[in-house]
């Protein structure tokens, strides 16, 4: 057996005392957080430990999933699911809103995606409900800007963030206090790296969009990257669509989600090959490939 | 198939701190083990090389690994704290990667603040320097149990045991000043990665452990208070459903000692007193809890608590006082006011303070206290005295860092300005 199947069950209880720990102070210090729910393993492990967090009470706060409208159908079907089971209201906000609204236009040519207007539709919406503190999976170990997030990381009354001036961190006492406009982006799972996360969905047993096992899928390969293919995508000349085994490493906007060429259809079998990968999660991602400070830029304008 | 890793139990997570200034070779000590221990990513190596390339230099630069904002790489030094994860068939490691330079102090105290052992990078060309009793008292006033002390650099002392014998000696000498309970003082050349995962071939009169070794292995578990029972109620559960009609759980997170259903405790600050009930994390009672753990608590009376408030041993109650003396470390631009108000966070509980002196500032670089200079400015440490408006529950943080630890809030701009350890009331 692999040494990286073995979990060690101690290090991934701290991790769970910590994040869930986050959650209740969430709970206690603002009066209206949403958890933002992109039907992605992160958001779904947040769902987990939220309602682990409050048991028996229901999970005190909505979920908010901004739909950039190009999503694979399984997350849609997944999340009301969650939704239902779970008690949550969930709230959707739809991109083509904000598109049509004339707040955001639609990026242009063979690269276009909608991940980046996100952020209009997603700031509009916290304005909207008067959210005080969106919940995100934001985890550390994803980017180089993205190590140096707080938990509790504040953001001004236009949504930016700056890097620069961030709140220090002590201890586990966290600083949730903010003027009328500002909100907060708290990340509950800062600290797990994406093995953990799939250590723990199987310690769990916790279940999963069939996305993110394997299956048939008409793809292509662009740049390095893998991409599924689906019919509103513009191809160059080049690229060529193939129907291959494939699963989803992470699950976003389908312009920009990376698969991953993989035959994995248990739990067990997705942590071997995460476990032995030579690549980040976020090495599929090709909304990050754009620039050495890409991350750090959407970051700084309001992006998750 | 069983996939529960009980052979070292005990081990878990290690959180470590890493202070040295920019020249001491500290990030490249963490690229090194990164790199030997094979966590870092085919594509964080192609973006690595690419961009040492675009800065002309000959050899991947293991330093732009961690360097995470764009104005960090551009001028090559490191601004704020950064956390890197990595992790062996043995353990699983958090890295506080700290700036060292003098007006960082702050991000070395909230790196440390949450890390169970302190790297300390000391070039063996100079041996120990103002910087190193810096970070070592840092490390101390922390109440850090571990510190791994890496003479780096000794490529550039032509690997010459007597160099090394002499900074260590004055290494032991600093750690037994400062009472750090448990040291690792040894010789590494991190560019070449001697002694940082491989034993060096250059230093065969070296006979103790790499440095990869001693963090894999160093005994963590038993740092924590055992002995005192501490539960600050983080938020009070309580389900409006038929099933749970009267249930009435406190949850929060184990700040010492353990709970168990029976044990008698003493609400503070009301000194109710009940039996717990119950003790448990969602639908199972909690095994073994101990400090760190989040869980759930139900009592066997009905009585008042909330968010604030304090479960303890009816036998073993912390302090109870407005009036409290504390070591501080100043964050913000604007200096420490005297009579000053702030908002003091304290475990889960908020209260507002006003501070009434400033008995000393320690000099942080002969670790000295001068009491003459009373000005307390961002970085500097300082002995103060404070007064709330309310009694806080509190054991001095040498005795449990949970409950001996405060932030102070500026009430105008909300800014986190100061980190506190309680040394006792006033």
């Amino acid at each position: 057996m692999s040494d990286h199947l073995l979990i060690n069950s101690e290090h991934l209880k701290e991790l769970e005392n910590e994040a869930i720990f986050v959650m209740r102070e969430i709970a206690a210090q603002f009066e209206r957080p949403v958890l933002l729910f992109s039907g992605g393993k992160d958001s779904i492990l947040l769902a987990h430990l939220a309602k682990k967090a409050f048991w028996p009470g229901k999970i005190p706060f909505s979920f908010l999933h901004i739909d950039t409208g190009h999503n694979f159908q399984e997350t849609l079907e997944y999340r009301d699911n969650l939704a239902k089971e779970l008690g949550v209201q969930m709230l959707v906000r739809l991109v083509q809103d904000s598109i049509d609204q004339g707040k955001a236009v639609e990026e242009k040519g063979i690269n276009a995606s909608r991940n980046k207007l996100q952020t209009v539709t997603l700031l509009d919406a916290i304005e909207e409900l008067k959210c005080d503190a969106a919940i995100g999976g934001g985890r550390r170990d994803e980017e180089k800007a993205r190590a140096k997030e707080r938990f509790f990381s504040h953001r001004d009354d236009f949504g930016q963030w700056d890097p620069k001036n961030q709140r220090p961190e002590l201890w586990n006492i966290f600083n949730g206090r903010k003027h009328m406009g500002e909100h907060f982006r708290v990340f509950p799972i800062s600290n797990w790296t994406e093995l953990d996360v799939w250590q723990y969905i199987m310690q769990e047993e916790i279940e999963l969009p069939s996305l993110y096992y394997t299956h048939k899928r008409k793809a292509f390969n662009r740049d390095g990257t893998l991409l599924a293919y689906a019919p509103f995508m513009e191809l160059k000349p080049t690229e060529e669509v193939i129907e291959m085994d494939v699963r989803c490493r992470t699950i976003g906007d389908i312009t920009c989600t990376g698969l991953t060429e993989s035959k994995a259809d248990t739990l067990e079998d997705i942590v071997a090959e995460i476990a032995a990968s030579r690549v980040t999660e976020r090495g599929g991602r090709y909304d990050d490939k754009r620039s050495e400070a890409a991350m750090e830029d959407r970051k700084k304008e309001g992006y998750f | 198939m069983s996939t529960i890793n009980n052979d070292h139990p005990k081990l878990g997570l290690l959180r470590f701190t890493t202070a040295g200034s920019v020249d001491d070779g500290k990030s490249t000590l963490i690229g090194r083990m990164l790199y030997d221990s094979k966590s870092i990513f085919e594509d964080q190596m192609e973006a690595l090389e690419e961009s040492s390339k675009r800065r002309g230099n000959e050899d991947v630069d293991l330093a732009l690994l961690t360097d995470g904002l764009r104005a960090e790489r551009e001028q090559g030094i490191t601004i704020d704290v950064a956390y890197r994860y990595f992790a062996t068939p043995k353990r699983k490691f958090i890295i506080a990667d700290t700036p060292g330079h003098i007006q960082y102090t702050r991000n070395m105290v909230t790196g440390a603040s949450t890390a169970n052992l302190a790297v300390i990078l000391v070039d063996a060309r100079h041996g120990v320097l103002e910087q190193t009793l810096r970070h070592t008292y840092i490390a101390s006033l922390l109440s850090m149990k571990h510190i791994v002390f890496c003479v780096n650099k000794m490529d550039l002392v032509d690997y010459n045991e007597e160099s090394f014998t002499k900074i260590k000696g004055d290494l032991e000498a600093l750690a037994t000043k400062l009472n750090v309970e448990d040291t690792y003082i040894l010789p590494i050349s991190a560019r070449d990665g001697d002694n940082v995962v491989e034993k060096s071939e250059n230093m065969p009169w070296y006979k103790g452990e790499t440095f990869l070794h001693i963090l894999e292995n160093v005994e963590i578990y038993n740092d924590a208070d055992f002995d005192n029972p501490r539960f600050p109620v983080q938020y009070v559960v309580r389900p409006q459903v038929d099933e749970y009609h009267d249930y009435r759980g406190y949850a929060g997170r184990i700040a010492g000692g353990t709970f168990k259903p029976g044990d008698k405790v003493t609400v503070l600050p009301s000194l109710l007193t009940s039996t717990v009930k119950s003790v448990d994390l969602y639908d199972q009672p909690a095994k073994d809890p101990r400090p760190g753990d989040s869980v759930c608590i139900t009592l066997e009376d009905d009585i008042d608590i909330s968010r604030g408030d304090m479960l303890v041993a009816a036998d073993n109650q912390p302090k109870t006082a407005r009036d409290i003396e504390l070591m501080v470390c100043w964050f913000n631009e604007r200096p420490l006011q005297v009579r000053g108000k702030y908002v003091l966070r304290h475990t889960s509980n908020e209260a507002r303070c006003v501070i009434g002196s400033v008995e000393s500032k320690v000099n942080i670089s002969t670790l000295e206290d001068d009491a003459t200079d009373k000005e307390v400015k961002m970085n500097d440490i300082a002995r103060i005295k404070l007064k709330t408006n309310k009694p806080i529950f509190f054991d001095p943080y040498k005795k449990n860092t949970t409950t001996g630890s405060l932030i102070l809030i500026d009430e105008a701009t909300n800014e986190t300005v100061a980190a506190g350890m309680i040394i006792d009331q006033a």
